[in-house]
């Protein structure tokens, strides 16, 4: 992996670091602040595995007011404080510092209050996001933004990264689906922003950190929004002969004035993959899956099914399965679900990618990485939230073979300056954390990150929450790695990555 | 800083002295001039919200109404580019043509200033964040907003967002920027997110006065799958001779036999699943337990047009207030209005439109106290002639100011944008 620049080390820090132990367990239980190197080993790294560092020392406070006791501390002492949820991020946002203290907020894990009258849920950070829908699932609702992390990845660190998932393009990201935040600023001061009730008046500063990974605030409470689960949900599998015609039926359908709740597409690549992978049954003659999920009342559901598979048709599709039941609506995402660990079946390595594009330029996306795939004579495979512009273009390769690692480095960042280039972005949900940190000057010109640099300033002004991520350094634009996926050994390598 | 100051600039300037950019550089130009004089500026578009909020106290006026033209609409995208001050009539005319709408149904603040349709600019909409009667289901202003560009307080030429609805790149600027009242950054270019139009609306109107079953009802309605996506209560309290005569002229339709108070329920799509959600409903709801009539397209959209045109306080001279609680409020709220306000409820329960005679100032201080209490805010849209500012327009904590006041540093250090317009320091 290219050696990763942090932040200049305070070797001060480092060396009282016996005292600023003590100091800590003083002001927490003792037993929740970790130092011995086998007791911090599990928080070295998040789901950016090629990633580690040690940090100076783990706390896992259990309630705001040690939040706010440690974060007063660290920021009298000058000390870095790393936050961190469950560790699944896959851009190293939570990647520790050797001078830094990692806030781990595990032991916020309950939900405090179900409010059905007002349907909202107020929660706890560290409770997981299918946590929540499990938790109001018996009267029929849920929450709605589903990150394929979502068994794993806690409710804090979806608000951090503004994390979305495959139904963002109806329902929208963490930023539209929660109601009110409690966090505490680096200065220890805690601040509660917005409640149950819908918008705020003011600056939207829950909108402001929403997505900010970690870098404004320690959220401490959320307060989500729930919903009623749709009447009726179904599906329809369609294979075409070309990206081209597949990509213009997916766009077809979205000038066509359907809002579908899901919408993914995979290349030939991927379905062969997949296939072998978990035999989900897809066309494999295809050069390009379609899969489109709707969900609403009955006949509206079977109506918009209709006009799907019309609109298919007419772009030539070749084949187009619609789900007749629950099990088999299942069953045609069970491979797409399955993408990630079917790529880390197909090679040592994989780099996961994850751009955004206009929808309409999705073909011309594909056949430039394709161009790209031979250039550099790596192999990709490619799945799209078709629905809302995500792409993740998996590039296989192995990382034992340096030449191969430096090529995929290459690769990869050529890919997402190639989605800047058609009107996209850096990054769709997986955040900006360490990896894609140097690309920011491919989107954003110097007064525009002085801009967010000084709300930073406003709110950290000693730059002590969570440094070295997401800005660029040294803010040049050097190309650094992305995902790595080494024998498939994922840091969570049973969650399904889509 | 209302000291007069001269500001040597090219840009055109009319009789009164307001400062009229054509471009993005001419602003930024602009505004670098102000800033190295010190001197501050209100930001006006074309005027029809500008009632909103205090009056500041500046030295300049800078009109962004020439900033204006759509930039690229590509309909298949969901998403169109404006430039700032581009009339919310022109993009909703655009957006018709390809059978798409901004869905959080931007409200016509004009008929309360002067009785006719103003809606004014897509930059006043985004910096005041107020949304129409489907935002309970689709969100507000600051949730269509993928991007923007603009001139900071000190001049500088920044953006955030891009046209995608993905986008997690960086600090999501736009969110900030809605609801900021032009006192963060000067707009030049906004994108927004445009959805489908439903095919057809029809609106079921129930009528019922008990302050529990209304709250019952829109509990239910909150609660069902039928993609409500208007949910309003009118009163027939306060029973005063204007406000029903303005009720009578506001709600004229073949069928809706107004006797009293109502709730209306909207629901959209086409006429089959239309019909599915009105006969889903009927049951979730037990409606056959209440008299009910239905309006049809014809009558039912421009109902929605009447609620969000405020025409229940059109040309109102009282003060005009914007009350967000949690709906479990609800009935202690009625119940306090009672027969004293003149108010309705939209949101499904959630927003409450209240108008407080002058002569009464005093009792907002009270209802600011007990929104408050109920979990939310209220903020005073409209002044009557005689308001005494002793109450300020907008709700804030002191945490919450703290936080604001550093923001506005980090956007206008020298508090050049419309300073005072929200927060005393802002």
């Amino acid at each position: 992996m290219t050696e990763l620049a942090l932040p200049k080390i305070d070797r001060s820090i480092l060396n009282n670091k016996e005292a600023i132990v003590k100091n800590l367990s003083n002001l927490i239980n003792p037993e929740n602040v970790l130092s011995h190197a086998d007791e911090i080993k599990p928080y070295e790294t998040d789901a950016l595995a090629a990633y580690t560092q040690t940090p100076l020392a783990v706390v896992l406070p259990e309630n705001t007011e040690e939040v706010s006791r440690i974060l007063k501390y660290c920021y009298k002492e000058n000390i870095k404080v790393v936050p961190r949820g469950a560790g699944t991020g896959l851009s190293g946002g939570a990647l520790p510092l050797q001078d830094a203290v990692l806030l781990g907020l595990g032991k916020f894990n309950k939900i405090l209050e179900i409010d059905f009258e007002n349907k909202c849920v107020v929660t706890q950070p560290g409770v997981t996001n299918l946590g929540i829908t499990h938790a109001v699932q018996h009267k029929g609702f849920y929450y709605a933004p589903d990150p394929s992390s979502q068994l794993a990845c806690s409710i804090g660190g979806n608000v951090a990264e503004n994390s979305g998932g495959v139904h963002s393009l109806k329902y929208g990201t963490t930023t539209n689906n929660i109601l009110g935040v409690e966090m505490v600023l680096m200065d220890g001061t805690v601040c509660r922003i917005g409640g149950k009730t819908l918008d705020q008046e003011g600056y939207d500063i829950m909108g402001l950190i929403c997505g900010s990974e970690g870098l404004l605030g320690v959220i401490t409470e959320v307060t989500v929004k729930i919903l009623k689960k749709p009447q009726v949900v179904k599906a329809a599998l369609i294979g075409f002969p070309s990206i081209k015609e597949g990509g213009d039926a997916a766009s077809e359908i979205i000038s066509s004035g359907i809002v579908p709740a899901g919408m993914e597409i995979m290349d030939k690549a991927l379905i062969e993959a997949t296939d072998n992978f978990s035999k989900a049954g897809y066309p494999r003659d295809a050069e390009l899956l379609l899969i489109v999920e709707l969900d609403g009342t009955e006949s509206e559901v079977n109506e918009l099914l209709k006009k799907v598979s019309d609109i298919c048709k007419k772009n030539n599709c070749s084949s187009l399965k619609l789900s007749k039941n629950e099990k088999e609506r299942l069953s045609f995402w069970a491979g797409r679900k399955a993408a990630f660990p079917a790529c880390g079946a197909m090679a040592p390595d994989y780099y996961c990618m994850d751009g955004s594009i206009p929808r309409g330029k999705l073909a011309e996306a594909l056949l430039e990485i394709k161009k790209l795939s031979e250039k550099y004579n790596l192999l990709v495979a490619n799945c799209f939230h078709a629905g809302d512009g995500n792409l993740h273009p998996l590039i296989m390769f192995d990382g034992s073979d340096k030449e191969q690692l430096r090529k995929t480095e290459e690769f990869g960042a050529e890919i997402l300056k190639t989605c800047v280039r058609l009107g996209g972005v850096i990054t769709g949900e997986h955040g900006v954390g360490v990896e894609k940190r140097e690309l920011m000057c491919e989107m954003f010109n110097n007064d525009d990150i002085q801009q967010q640099l000084d709300i930073k300033k406003a709110l950290d002004e000693k730059n002590l929450l969570n440094p070295g991520k997401v800005y660029p350094i040294l803010r040049k634009c050097a190309e650094e790695g992305r995902v790595h996926v080494h024998k498939n050994k994922n840091k969570f390598p049973d969650l399904p990555r889509f | 800083m209302s000291t007069k100051i001269k500001i040597n600039s090219q840009i055109f300037q009319d009789s009164n002295n307001i400062f009229y950019p054509k471009n993005e550089e001419e602003v930024s130009d602009l505004i670098k001039e102000l800033y190295k004089k010190n001197s501050s500026t209100e930001l006006i578009g074309t005027n029809s919200k500008s009632f909103i909020g205090n009056k500041t106290q500046s030295a300049n006026t800078l009109s962004m109404s020439k900033i204006s033209g759509i930039i690229e609409y590509l309909p298949e995208e969901l998403y169109i580019k404006v430039k700032a001050c581009t009339p919310i009539e022109e993009i909703e005319k655009a957006l018709d043509k390809n059978n798409q709408e901004l869905a959080f149904e931007p409200m016509d603040f004009g008929f309360i200033e002067t009785g006719k349709s103003n809606k004014g600019t897509i930059a006043g909409y985004l910096s005041c964040n107020f949304a129409g009667s489907r935002r309970f289901k689709v969100g507000s202003v600051r949730d269509h907003i993928l991007g923007f560009k603009g001139v900071n307080g000190k001049g500088d030429v920044i953006k955030s967002g891009g046209t995608v609805v993905k986008n997690v790149t960086g600090y999501d600027l736009s969110k900030l920027i809605a609801g900021s009242f032009g006192t963060l950054v000067a707009l030049t270019e906004v994108t927004l997110k445009v959805l489908p139009k439903k095919k057809l609306s029809n609106t079921i109107a129930i009528y019922v006065d008990d302050k529990k079953t209304v709250f019952e009802l829109f509990n239910q309605m909150s609660s069902s799958s039928s993609e409500i996506s208007g949910a309003v209560y009118i009163p027939l309290e306060p029973n005063e001779d204007d406000f029903q005569k303005n009720r009578d002229v506001v709600f004229k339709f073949n069928d809706l036999k107004y006797e009293g108070s109502f709730l209306a329920i909207r629901v959209e799509g086409d006429k089959i699943s239309i019909d599915e959600k009105i006969k889903a409903l009927t049951q979730e709801l037990n409606l056959e337990k209440y008299k009910t009539t239905i309006l049809d397209v014809y009558q039912s959209v421009p109902f929605w047009k009447k609620i969000n045109n405020l025409e229940l306080f059109s040309k109102t001279k009282n003060n005009l207030i914007r009350l967000v609680i949690t709906p479990s409020n609800g009935v202690k709220m009625m119940q306090f209005l009672g027969n004293k306000f003149k108010y309705y409820i939209d949101w499904c329960g959630s927003l409450f439109w209240v108008e407080v005679p002058a002569k009464k100032n005093m009792k907002i201080k009270e209802l600011k106290k007990i929104s408050q209490d109920y979990g939310g805010y209220l903020t005073i849209v409209k002044t009557s002639d005689e308001y005494d500012y002793e109450e300020t327009l907008f709700t804030i904590n002191d945490v919450r100011l703290l936080i604001s006041e550093k923001i506005k540093k980090s956007f206008d250090p020298k508090r050049i944008f419309n300073p005072g317009k929200m927060y005393r320091g802002i």
